[in-house]
């Protein structure tokens, strides 16, 4: 035997037995392993009669929350609008009427603050820019719209999104609730 | 033939015209939820209640569905292959009880078109191979190149499988000494001992598994393989067409069911039910439910098996019908004509059964280690150089 030959390891195929060679054993084999599928926990979702439990962090439609006088909690800062990657928020900013009480805690508030959720891509960095906790994704996550123009959703739908879900356990107003965020505090 | 005796066999015809389809379709309900639970889904649901309207569903679209036909096809023999295909589907049931069918001919209804005839699984078999054409001419029509390949494939399949085919009821022809089906049947109702699946169980393996191979389901199917090929013989077609391949292929498994039941499995005969007298009407109720309860479990068998095992290589496929099969039919016959001359009792045929199923499996066995034993030697070969 040479040098070369003492190097090689066989592998030689597994000899068959004769359970193996009828088939049959094999073939019951199969059908248990099929049948206990049969009677295993289906997986199948069957969505619209079961809603699915969603995380807690997920992504859905966004509201604009309100603060404790009703009033919108944003204060057009304009962060929200330039983190959004997707460049699907437009706001207008208004100077807030300095007399009035209700706006007593701000400089500016969004004239219109307009989201166009077809463009959107729900990534959730409009909510972690916003200094005040304004903007907040919710877990509506069945949008559905028969024209492109009900897919832009106004502050007033956003507001009526904040009226619809607030009250709900599954989208609590996660913080500050009522007044506004730090940033404000220098104003009063 | 007076209209008195004609009324039983008119009504049976109605049904299978009528009934059969719907049965067909419903199979294709029952095998989209099996198919289902195996995979632990749920399977169809929408329509109806737990979906059974589906099938309902699926046959009205279907039959709306526009007519697309080739420019490149041979129309006459594209329109003509399905509907002989289902033609020669239907008609093979003409012999065929599908309920209990009392051994007097007068009595009362009967779930056969034509009771007692004496070349009955003779007829059904000549009949059933007839539906090669309905595949053979399909491919040809499409005039397209994978379609014939197709259908040159099923053909061969089809070719090969009827021997063991015919082979396999041979034991059971002959120990019955009949062809007729019902007599076949009543051969058996002696309790549980009496179904021939105890003396033929080799011949019932063969018969069950060449059927499946008949009836293009899996392991089998080698002329459709959904997952691998372009259709094979049914590419040109679409629509109504197109189901009338699915809906010959459904009869046939409906065909081989009740046939499996009849032939090895004592038909409508169970240990209980055995006394010829019973003929009331609840006698007949329970036979029937007794018949139809051993076809579905078949059939759901049947279903079962297309998600248990893998589809077979083609040669693999051919090795199987004229290595394996061929052979054990013939050896299986060969022991029931031995016993039957010398008059030795039922049970040797059991005997002879198990014995020729383990040499086959022991010649396997042989056959595998010396192949084994050949690789390793071409591969020693190569690796080290002949003759060094």
């Amino acid at each position: 035997m040479s040098k070369r030959e003492k190097k090689i390891k066989w592998a030689d195929d597994p000899k068959i037995t004769i359970a193996q060679s009828l088939y049959f054993p094999a073939i019951v084999e199969g059908l248990k392993t099929t049948i206990s599928h049969i009677f295993a926990p289906r997986s199948t979702r069957e969505y619209p009669e079961v809603e699915p439990t969603l995380p807690p962090n997920y992504r859905g439609v966004h509201r604009l929350n309100r603060d404790d006088k009703g009033n919108v909690k944003c204060v057009a800062c304009f962060l929200c609008q330039t983190a959004c990657p997707a460049f699907c928020i437009t706001i207008e900013a208004a100077p807030a009427p300095r007399d009035d009480p209700q706006w007593a805690d701000r400089d500016k508030y969004p004239a219109t603050f307009v989201i166009d959720e077809l463009r959107c891509i729900y990534c959730g960095m409009c909510e972690e820019a916003c200094p005040v906790d304004a903007i907040e994704l919710t877990s509506i996550y069945d949008l559905t719209g028969s024209s492109r123009e009900e897919m832009i959703y106004d502050k007033e739908k956003l507001l009526q999104v904040f009226d619809e879900t607030s009250k709900s356990p599954k989208d609590p107003v996660r913080t500050h609730r009522g007044e506004l965020g730090m940033a404000s505090e220098e104003i009063k | 033939m007076t209209w008195m005796n004609t009324w039983p066999s008119l009504l049976a015809i109605i049904i299978v015209i009528a009934v059969m389809p719907i049965a067909a379709l419903y199979m294709t309900f029952l095998e989209r939820k099996i198919a289902a639970w195996v995979q632990d889904r749920v399977g169809p649901n929408r329509v109806g209640p737990a979906g059974a309207f589906q099938a309902i569903a699926d046959a009205v679209k279907i039959m709306l569905k526009e007519q697309v036909i080739p420019d490149h096809v041979n129309r006459g023999v594209y329109f003509v292959a399905p509907a002989i295909s289902v033609f020669t589907a239907t008609f093979a049931l003409c012999v065929v009880p599908f309920g209990p069918v009392p051994l007097n001919s007068g009595d009362g209804v009967r779930y056969i078109i034509a009771p007692h005839i004496d070349t009955g699984l003779m007829f059904l078999f000549s009949i059933a191979s007839l539906s090669a054409y309905g595949i053979i001419l399909g491919g040809w029509a499409s005039n397209n190149k994978y379609s014939l390949y197709g259908a040159v494939r099923s053909c061969a399949q089809f070719l090969s499988y009827e021997i063991p085919l015919g082979l396999s009821v041979l034991g059971v022809v002959a120990t019955s000494g009949t062809l007729n089906i019902e007599t076949i049947v009543h051969h058996q109702s002696s309790g549980w001992f009496g179904w021939n699946i105890w003396w033929q169980p080799l011949g019932a393996i063969l018969f069950f598994v060449s059927a499946l191979a008949e009836t293009n389901r899996l392991p089998f199917d080698l002329p459709e393989c959904e997952q691998e090929l372009v259709g094979g013989f049914h590419t040109e077609y679409s629509g109504i067409k197109f189901v009338m391949f699915f809906l010959a292929e459904n009869i046939h498994v409906v065909t081989v069911s009740i046939l499996t039941v009849l032939l090895f499995f004592g038909g409508w005969h169970f240990p209980g039910l055995e006394s010829q007298s019973e003929w009331g009407f609840i006698g007949f109720l329970l036979r029937f439910f007794v018949v139809y309860a051993k076809v579905m479990a078949v059939i759901f068998f049947i279903m079962l098996l297309r998600w248990t095992l893998p589809r077979f290589r083609f040669d693999q496929l051919m090795g199987l019908a004229w290595k394996g099969m061929i052979p054990l039919g013939l050896l299986n016959f060969f022991g029931v004509v031995l016993a039957m001359s010398f008059g030795w009792p039922l049970w040797t045929l059991a005997v002879v059964s198990t014995t020729l199923v383990f040499a086959a499996g022991w010649i396997n066995v042989g056959r595998a280690r010396s192949a084994v034993a050949r690789r390793a030697q071409m591969a020693h070969d190569v690796v080290i150089g002949v003759g060094n």
